[in-house]
């Protein structure tokens, strides 16, 4: 409501409104750019010479030692390290056997398959039984299972600590309002830092291996369950909360006994964030070394190993869509009763017969080898074959001929072209263009957020490259919006097709950012073009998911009205569907702006020139101040269209008076 | 006050606003409800007195936003009142510390909820027993008692439900039961039966006064239905705008409204079935012939007061003569006329 009345303010006391100004800004920016061509600017305004940068990353640097050193930050984590490295040590016994206390594992794999197929049946029937199970057994059978473990041992110690610290730090977030407030901003950074900011800091305080990689996982899967449950919190009906006062509960009892249970949905929604968040993470510390399956996938892609890159890539997926249906299984799940005199172990059916199997696969992989383990000869991997097969299609002249002239074309009359253009604007005038953006959409508190932001990546001294990721980003969210829209407006003219590609969207947001990029480097091989790609893949999912969900959720009566006024179909959806359905769909342009940055990021492995090149550089040593300036260009640039495009979206739906 | 004084509240004042306490510290008793809300408060009870007898059902009747609800909360200081005081059985409520408030409401105090307030996680046996696992009492115990609750508010055989998995009226009857489960000695009802169905309503306003026979207790009764009021209250308190206008005994209510709002309320009101020969009866006057009895309505003595020709009837209670009623005054009750 207060940032209304300021937009109000604006409006009448500088005596024009938001789009003039704007419009006046782009023309400023357009005449600085001309006379950058003719060579008349200053040069000061072209580029900040190197002698008017100030060093952050050193200035950085001292903190980080301070902090580090001399308030022994290291110290602490060191100590914390041995902890966690206790714990990672356990559950790597027991997953795949590592010599480590308590040197009873690994637990044989028909075991974790049996007892993944009873929860799956308890939580949804013989689908989820089928792909509980069966996601283990495929891994097993295609001889990745001591990979997939290696990677699972951390993900089962990151996601109960990060589900631990954000249900507690949402607690106090709930409980107060200024710890809330202290808290919001430091998320939404974190939630735009590019991943490979996490990873350096947990390197240097947390040793690289395991330990470095859970932090890492840990603390970016911490944010969304802070948020959720501050939410289901907040959600509690006043009156269960009254009936909790009257039943004479003290204030521990009323959250135990009377808020906590009551925001189980929320809870549990945010439980399946962090596990999605920490597998997509878990197999990104493969850029820390940490082993297992995203090591694997990073050195067969790398050495261009398709048919096996495509194997690991099934296993990541089967786990993503297995875990993410099993969770939001688990949200659904409403207790049922028991009839009175119901015997106790018809009541703990589910958890005994998966005792049951348990220890039956346990013993039955004492006696009978491949039980318990998928020798190296007898596992039916089709790795080579796979990979023959991909090769000889792409080589194919048709095929060939098709992914080189979209290379060509995309390449040479789009993709170049525009990013020299945008390379050849000059810093000043460029600032000027994305504050004109966003008082433009959003009014003057994101103007002057972007002010700030984008200056402050002016003065960090990595301008063109932070251009080179903002190319990227707006090259493929363009191309996304091109096809991923029109894909949504087709989808949701029918009940069927909205439903099978709303299914397939939300199918596709499980998989790990990492999988989009072995399409694209199938496809398009390891280059630029790739890049571009894989991003698009993975932008177009929310661009089209939102368009869905906007159109189809019009109220009726609105187009009931367009109908009875005569429109035609086109005619309906341009004036009543689309506008309707724009502040939607901003939320998913917006998100879809938010992936494209994380994926250019981690597309640096297939050689780029932009941020994520130098970050993952950075990894390799212990410059922590260099990537942490690296990092915040990344948040800025995000942020800035985060607010922006956000607060167009609620400014817009509160204007339409539809609710989210 | 006398001893059988329950709930006593004097001068009460709930204020919503940004410095509540600081703006009635300027004493604005004279100021309307909307002299309040142009100041930037509004006034959730505004200047209420009230008491509350032993054993006695108070009904407190207003439209929605008339502060009823609130009031209702200030008893059990689930809202901190802003000015005033209220005496519970003697001890001034808002002199309780934490731990004295939770003990107050885990051995005298009942609530009912407008939407139930049942906790979802729970069974209809574990709701139920939820007040006496909140003051710590054995698991056997607490069990035996529940399951004593949930049959006397007829839900046998349903104990192990949740509550998704049952009716509105029946998750009332868990409601209520829950409210009942530690004996309370006072009783709130915030609008029990407003979410449920009008028969339902019917039957669930039996089924309460059945109760009610039976245990007694003290009880304030929230509704914003005229007909339940009349039907349950032994008083009436009408509320419009966080202000009492009237409080009164239904047959009171109904032949000497108060205010003009009070008034257009009882319009609507057949009042030959609200006001019982015991109102109308005159100490000054003596009948002759068959006396008729204090508790009968004037709807039931209709046939009688036709065919009658005596011009005054006497009025007895308890088999004691407690004076006449006016035959012409009776059948214009009836009648309707003003």
């Amino acid at each position: 409501m207060a940032s209304i009345t300021v937009d109000e303010n604006m409006q009448g006391g500088v005596g024009f409104s938001r789009q003039r100004l704007a419009g006046i800004l782009v023309f400023v920016a357009v005449v600085m750019t001309i006379l950058q061509y003719t060579g008349l600017l200053p040069s000061v305004l072209h580029r900040l010479p190197e002698s008017a940068i100030p060093p952050f990353a050193t200035w950085l640097d001292a903190m980080f030692n301070f902090v580090k050193d001399d308030l022994g930050l290291l110290a602490l984590t060191r100590f914390l390290t041995e902890g966690l490295q206790w714990i990672l040590d356990v559950t790597a016994n027991l997953l795949f056997g590592k010599r480590r206390w308590p040197n009873i594992g690994p637990i044989p794999w028909t075991a974790i398959a049996a007892v993944a197929g009873v929860i799956g049946y308890y939580l949804g029937g013989w689908r989820l039984a089928l792909l509980g199970a069966g996601t283990f057994i495929w891994t097993a059978l295609i001889g990745q299972w001591k990979i997939a473990m290696e990677t699972m041992s951390v993900l089962v110690v990151a996601a109960p600590l990060a589900f631990v610290i954000g249900l507690g730090a949402g607690i106090l977030a709930w409980k107060y309002s200024a710890f809330n407030r202290a808290i919001k901003p430091i998320l939404s950074v974190l939630q735009t830092l590019p991943f490979f900011t996490y990873l350096l800091p947990a390197v240097i305080f947390f040793k690289v291996g395991p330990t470095a990689g859970a932090v890492a996982t840990t603390i970016y899967a911490i944010p969304p369950m802070v948020l959720m449950t501050t939410l289901g919190l907040q959600k509690v009906s006043p009156e269960v909360v009254e009936a909790g006062h009257m039943s004479g509960c003290t204030r521990w009892q009323l959250l135990r006994h009377v808020y906590l249970p009551s925001a189980r949905t929320e809870i549990l929604v945010g439980v399946n964030q962090v596990i999605m968040l920490c597998l997509a993470m878990v197999v990104l510390t493969a850029f820390i070394g940490m082993p297992g399956l995203g090591a694997k996938l990073l050195a067969m892609m790398g050495s261009f190993k398709l048919g096996r890159s495509f194997e690991i890539g099934v296993t990541i997926v089967l786990l993503a869509v297995m875990l993410d249906r099993l969770s939001k299984a688990w949200v659904v799940k409403q207790p049922e009763h028991f009839e009175r005199g119901t015997p106790w172990w018809k009541r703990h059916a589910t958890s005994l017969i998966a005792l049951g199997a348990f220890v039956f696969f346990c013993i039955l992989a004492q006696f009978v080898e491949v039980a318990a383990e998928i020798g190296r000869k007898q596992n039916f991997s089709q790795g080579k074959e796979i990979d023959t097969a991909i090769k000889t299609f792409l080589a194919f002249d048709p095929v060939q001929n098709t992914t080189n002239a979209m290379r060509y074309v995309l390449n040479v009359w789009i993709l170049n072209p525009f990013r020299d253009f945008l390379l050849s604007i000059p810093t000043s005038a460029f600032i000027l263009l994305v504050i004109a953006f966003a008082l433009w959409l959003g009014g003057k508190r994101p103007a002057i957020y972007a002010a700030i932001f984008f200056s402050l990546v002016a003065l960090s001294g990595w301008w063109d490259r932070s251009v080179i990721t903002l190319y990227s980003v707006i090259s493929a969210v363009s191309l996304a919006l091109l096809i991923g829209v029109p894909i949504g407006i087709l989808a949701a003219r029918s009940d069927t097709w909205s439903r099978r590609v709303l299914l397939a969207c939300d199918t596709a947001q499980t998989f790990p950012s990492f999988i989009y990029l072995i399409p694209a480097i199938m496809l398009f091989g390891i280059t630029a073009t790739s890049v571009v790609m894989s991003i698009l893949i993975f932008a177009m999912v929310p661009l089209t998911r939102y368009t869905i969900e906007g159109l189809r959720t019009v109220p009726v009566e609105m187009t009931e009205a367009a109908d009875m006024a005569g429109a035609t179909r086109m005619q309906k959806l341009w004036k009543v569907q689309l506008p309707l359905a724009l502040p939607t769909m901003a939320v998913g342009f917006n998100q879809a702006i938010m992936f494209a940055f994380f994926m250019v990021i981690i597309a640096a492995f297939i050689g780029t020139q932009d941020l994520g090149q130098e970050l993952q550089r950075t990894l390799a040593g212990t410059d922590l101040g260099k990537n942490f300036v690296l990092g915040l260009c990344v948040a800025l640039m995000a942020l800035t269209f985060d607010l922006t495009i956000m607060k167009w979206a609620s400014d817009k739906k509160a204007a339409l008076g539809l609710d989210d | 006050m006398t001893t059988d004084t329950v709930i006593s509240c004097r001068n009460v004042w709930k204020l919503f606003g940004a410095d509540p306490a600081g703006y009635l510290a300027k004493k604005p008793e004279g100021h309307s409800y909307e002299d309040i809300r142009a100041d930037g408060y509004i006034a959730g009870v505004k200047d209420v007195s009230i008491e509350v007898s032993r054993g006695e059902m108070l009904v407190i009747m207003g439209l929605s936003g008339s502060g009823k609800s609130t009031l209702v909360r200030c008893f059990s200081r689930l809202h901190e009142i802003t000015g005033g005081t209220i005496e519970v059985e003697g001890q001034d409520i808002m002199s309780l510390s934490e731990q004295q408030l939770i003990d107050l409401r885990r051995n005298k105090m009942g609530m009912v909820f407008q939407s139930f307030g049942l906790l979802p996680h729970r069974t209809v046996l574990e709701n139920v027993a939820f007040p006496l696992e909140m003051r710590g009492q054995d698991k056997h115990t607490r069990r035996e008692r529940a399951l004593e609750v949930v049959k006397l508010v007829g839900l046998e055989g349903r104990e192990e439900y949740f509550p998704r998995e049952l009716s509105g009226g029946q998750q009332q009857r868990v409601g209520i039961a829950r409210s009942l489960a530690i004996e309370p000695d006072i009783w709130f009802l915030d609008e029990p039966f407003s979410a449920l169905d009008p028969l339902i309503r019917r039957e669930m306003q039996d089924e309460f006064l059945r109760l009610q026979a039976m245990l007694g207790k003290t009880i304030v009764f929230i509704t914003h239905d005229f007909d339940e009021a009349l039907r349950l209250a032994d008083r009436i308190a009408i509320m419009k705008d966080g202000a009492v206008e009237q409080c009164d005994t239904p047959d009171k209510i109904v032949l000497n409204p108060a205010t003009e709002y009070v008034r257009k309320f009882t319009e609507e009101i057949d009042k030959a079935r609200v006001v019982h020969a015991g109102v109308l009866a005159r100490d000054g006057i003596t009948g002759e012939g068959t006396p008729v009895d204090a508790s009968a309505s004037i709807q039931e003595l209709a046939k009688l007061l036709v065919q009658d020709t005596r011009a005054a009837i006497p009025v007895h209670r308890d088999g004691k003569l407690v004076g006449a009623l006016d035959r012409e005054e009776a059948l214009n009750v009836l009648v309707g006329a003003e």
